[in-house]
């Protein structure tokens, strides 16, 4: 019995630690995001709110916090509020499987990637409902979008990790870090360096991965969902205050483990460049957080340099581009380990 | 005693979400109520150790088909007063079924046991050392292929069939070509033309 109280109470205080720390890393993620925007766009920034404006996503969230929750009159209570609640949770409890290190993770299951997989395919409910319960035309047509869109690019990203399954022999997203730690650099001979690392072999994968990991998170270009030049701004338009709040953490939360996704499925996780004693005495979790920011700094760098999609392009690309390559890709991936007898055991 | 405790949980989650698909005034409700019932049977599945099918369950059922469910469901207008209207003409027939499941339920539930112990005992032993995802996959690819791929066969079959039945043709309709737009080059795409001094274009 006080084992089991033990047990419980740590893996507790390993939740709230967890999600104190992605939360403060979002704040900052959201301020390096906006850095990146403005200095495309020849501008400042934030720059006010502390030194250089680092402080800025905390004085945003004190000014949601405080202003009024304004329900309107005709929306479906219930799921109006729940709605928001249901984006962050889904994005917050992602994390609970992602390593961050050899061993830093909260609940190490077998089938991480499809855990995973399930909860960034639900992350489509809380924008339907809010869309839903606004009971208004904007939010609704957003909802109706964001229903097609999401599902549309979740299938592209499930052959995407098949392929990476299929080379690294697990569902477990240590054992997928492990398993890049030979690879194409190893079999010629190398040391073990990010030579091994998918992202090389798995290239077009990659590449696929990262554009539907933007659609799925609807980031720009493919932020239809929000498009303000025709939706106002999509399902959130009646939302203020600290529901508004939950969805734009929701959102960035979804984004930092998609990105943390792609840096372990891609990038090899906590390891090092190269394995050398030096670059081994960085602990792993700075390269992984190096990995992470990098991937998302791609994420920046894509919301601000490409215009948006109109939605019949984006269907397009989601069913008659990614879909048969990313099938193709499975077909000859697979194809490929059995003929040189690749396959891990 | 923690097993127990979210086994039972679950379960009367389950049966209280799924009474509330059926009683709920408004259908998207309805529907809301389908998925929590959905997650709920994936924390069961969960519970007996079939990690696997408890992920596909949420990936397959919640995550696509329940969204589409839910996204026809928000686009019709019920009407309910309408719906009201044939409800005393088809209460004999619903009568009869509804008497039939009430003494199935109960001939059910008269045999009911309270046992603690009983999810510790129907979750199905590992074999050897191998993940439940792996053995899955070894009787699934081998003893059960044919099976498998037939109902795939079926399912594209099904998918074929609706595709016939809605796609429509239509001549007058301006379609957009990728290639086409992407081949067009400075050659085809402007044409330049010398204007003569006080002319203008004829």
């Amino acid at each position: 019995m006080v084992e089991l109280a033990l047990f419980l109470g740590l893996i507790l205080l390993e939740s709230v630690a967890l999600i104190i720390a992605v939360l403060i890393s979002v704040a900052f993620l959201i301020y390096f995001d906006r850095k990146v925007w403005a200095a495309v766009q020849m501008r400042r920034g934030p720059n006010v709110v502390g030194p250089w404006g680092v402080l800025q996503s905390f004085a945003d969230l004190i000014k949601f916090a405080l202003k009024e929750v304004i329900i309107p009159d005709g929306a479906n209570k219930g799921v109006f509020v729940i709605a928001p609640i249901v984006t962050a949770l889904l994005a917050l409890s992602a994390w609970v499987v992602i390593p961050i290190n050899e061993g830093w993770r909260v609940a190490n299951i077998n089938v991480g990637v499809l855990y995973l997989f399930a909860i960034s395919s639900l992350m489509v409910y809380g924008t339907i409902m809010g869309g839903w319960a606004s009971n208004s035309k904007y939010p609704f047509l957003s909802a109706l979008r964001s229903a097609a869109q999401m599902v549309s690019y979740e299938v592209s990203i499930g052959f995407v990790i098949i392929t990476v399954l299929l080379c690294a022999g697990s569902l477990n997203l240590t054992d997928i870090v492990h398993a890049q730690h030979h690879g194409l650099g190893t079999k010629l001979g190398l040391p073990a360096s990010f030579l091994d690392w998918y992202f090389i072999p798995l290239f077009p994968m990659f590449v696929i991965f990262f554009i539907s990991a933007l659609a799925e998170t609807n980031r720009p270009p493919f932020d239809l969902v929000e498009a303000e030049s025709e939706l106002v701004a999509g399902f959130m338009v009646e939302y203020s205050s600290t529901p508004y709040l939950l969805f734009m953490l929701g959102e960035y939360v979804a984004i930092t483990a998609m990105c943390a996704m792609t840096s372990i499925f891609f990038l090899g996780g906590w390891l090092p460049l190269i394995d050398i004693p030096v670059l081994n005495w960085v602990p792993g979790i700075i390269w992984f957080l190096i990995k992470l920011v990098f991937v998302f700094f791609m994420f920046a760098m894509v919301k601000a340099i490409v215009p948006r999609y109109r939605y019949d392009q984006l269907m397009r690309l989601g069913w008659k581009v990614f879909l048969p390559i990313s099938l193709a890709w499975v077909v000859i991936t697979s194809g490929v380990l059995v003929y040189m007898g690749w396959l891990p055991s | 005693m923690a097993i127990t405790f979210f086994f039972y949980l679950f379960s009367l989650a389950a049966i209280a979400s799924a009474m509330l698909v059926i009683t709920a005034r408004n259908p998207v409700h309805s529907v809301l109520f389908l998925i929590l019932c959905f997650f709920n049977a994936a924390g069961l599945f969960v519970l007996l150790g079939a990690e696997f099918l408890a992920m596909i369950l949420v990936v397959v059922y919640v995550g696509a088909v329940a969204v589409l469910f839910l996204f026809v469901v928000m686009m019709l207008d019920v009407d309910f007063v309408e719906l009201r209207e044939g409800f005393l003409d088809y209460l004999p027939i619903g009568g009869v079924i509804g008497l039939i499941l009430l003494v199935e339920m109960i001939l059910l539930v008269g045999t009911w046991a309270i046992a603690p112990d009983l999810i510790a005992h129907t979750s199905t032993p590992t074999v050897g050392d191998i993940s439940n995802t792996q053995a899955i996959g070894q009787v699934l690819y081998t003893k059960y292929v044919f099976f498998f791929q037939m109902a795939g066969l079926i399912l594209l079959i099904a998918m074929i069939g609706a595709i016939v039945l809605t796609m429509r043709h239509k001549p007058n309709v301006k379609r957009q070509v990728i290639a086409d737009q992407v081949a067009r080059g400075p050659a085809t795409a402007v044409e330049i033309k010398n204007v003569e001094s006080g002319e203008g274009l004829q």
